[in-house]
């Protein structure tokens, strides 16, 4: 019986990064779904679990946790001996290999989350719920990424993942902007050779295709 | 070999690994770095930073880019000097410190830039990003008003680096006619008022050029 519970649809960029987390490390949990087209995520109850009315929100047992990269630390550090032991650092698993994982996971949250959020926005969730593009938004953002990315493929050409050898969280929490944006123009990953290199190799995780495949899942 | 700080003590980034490695009562030497004659993209500081960014953290050990990456390693590394900043439970600590970098960061950084750090280094303010990003930082400073009325410090009953990462730009923003934001909402206020009496923080401060 999953003591897991998380709150969202598995389409929420956030929600699958966690899900892609339960999935590496084979915990076990149950979705719950949160109906934002009628407000569910700012009822006094959702609210309880999530004080800034986003998706997704999590509990374990009677522990709450909320933001999407602090419920995947947290599940590595509740559930060590799990699934994937190198999550939060490598095979050496000391404190600089933690501390690469934390540097990168940083790296993805201030430098990449940002501008590849906003293009995800622009290229997918727009025309999806009838907004309309903002060209130049496009355009500053991709420029933005384009920057960022070319710091990502110098490393990657010397480093086999983001934090070192080993894929880990730094790695993982990409795969959800990512998976959107090589869908949308496969060009900005695809045409830089460690990138395109490390995305492969990433998106073809067998926890990945879990998530994905719960995203193509039809509804109801 | 001694801990090494690349940054400038304008830099909200900068200070808050100053602020960590104060709370810890460590010495380190504060390596400026010239941003203005392009010291950030120069070979040397690229290869401690591929992104080009202060601050970069050096010890006997490695080096750390990322403030929230350097604050963590050095609360981790230097668990038992001085105050544990991680004492709270990871559901409580990894929530509050992901809160600052997503909720609290974005708008709060876009404020103190125009008010605090753009007239340090030769730029103009722009009012206009003042005021939106104000009224977008409402909300969220709503929830923090809320949780702090249950909750002494943020990841609970004692301060942590969850405190800790905020205190940059609260303190900018309190030189700043902006300071309201946080003066008004009682909990907020008397939060700051006890993180930022620490004698850490108030060894930090007089250090800083605001």
């Amino acid at each position: 019986m999953a003591s897991v519970t998380v709150y969202g649809t598995p389409l929420s960029p956030a929600v699958s990064r966690v899900l892609a987390c339960l999935f590496e490390k084979d915990v076990d949990f149950k979705l719950a779904p949160v109906d934002m087209a009628k407000g569910q995520h700012k009822s006094p109850d959702f609210l309880k679990l999530q004080p800034f009315g986003q998706v997704p929100a999590f509990q374990d047992e009677l522990t709450t946790v909320f933001e999407s990269r602090a419920i995947c630390k947290y599940i590595c550090n509740k559930y060590p001996e799990k699934g994937n032991q190198t999550l939060m650092g490598g095979r050496d698993g000391g404190l600089l290999a933690q501390t690469s994982v934390d540097q990168w996971l940083e790296a993805e949250g201030q430098s990449f989350n940002p501008p590849s959020s906003a293009l995800v926005f622009q290229l997918a969730f727009a025309p999806m719920f009838g907004f309309k593009q903002d060209p130049a938004a496009i355009e500053q953002n991709e420029a933005k990424l384009a920057n960022v990315l070319d710091v990502y493929d110098r490393r990657l050409g010397e480093s086999k993942f983001l934090a070192g050898d080993d894929f880990t969280l730094a790695d993982l929490a990409h795969l959800p902007n990512g998976h959107i944006l090589v869908s949308k123009n496969e060009d900005l990953f695809m045409s830089r050779k460690n990138v395109g290199r490390w995305w492969v190799e990433i998106s073809a995780r067998p926890a990945w295709k879990k998530v994905v495949e719960m995203q193509n899942a039809p509804l109801g | 070999m001694a801990i090494k700080l690349h940054g400038q003590p304008w830099s909200n980034n900068t200070v808050r690994a100053m602020a960590v490695l104060n709370e810890k009562g460590l010495d380190y030497e504060l390596c400026p770095v010239d941003l203005r004659a392009g010291g950030h993209k120069k070979p040397e500081f690229l290869a401690l930073n591929a992104f080009g960014q202060i601050p970069v953290f050096q010890d006997g050990d490695g080096s750390v880019f990322e403030s929230r990456a350097i604050t963590r390693y050095v609360a981790t590394r230097y668990k038992e000097t001085g105050t544990d900043l991680l004492s709270a439970s990871s559901a409580a600590l990894e929530t509050w410190l992901q809160v600052e970098g997503s909720q609290f960061n974005p708008p709060m950084f876009r404020i103190i830039f125009e008010l605090g750090i753009k007239p340090l280094i030769g730029m103009s303010t722009n009012m206009s990003v003042v005021e939106n990003e104000s009224d977008k930082i409402g909300t969220v400073l709503d929830v923090y008003e809320a949780h702090l009325a249950k909750n002494k410090y943020l990841a609970g009953d004692e301060f942590t680096l969850a405190d800790l990462n905020h205190m940059p730009e609260i303190y900018i923003l309190s030189k700043s006619a902006k300071f309201d934001l946080i003066d008004s909402r009682p909990h907020l206020k008397a939060w700051w008022e006890d993180i930022s009496a620490r004698p850490a923080w108030e060894k930090t401060a007089v250090s800083l050029p605001f």
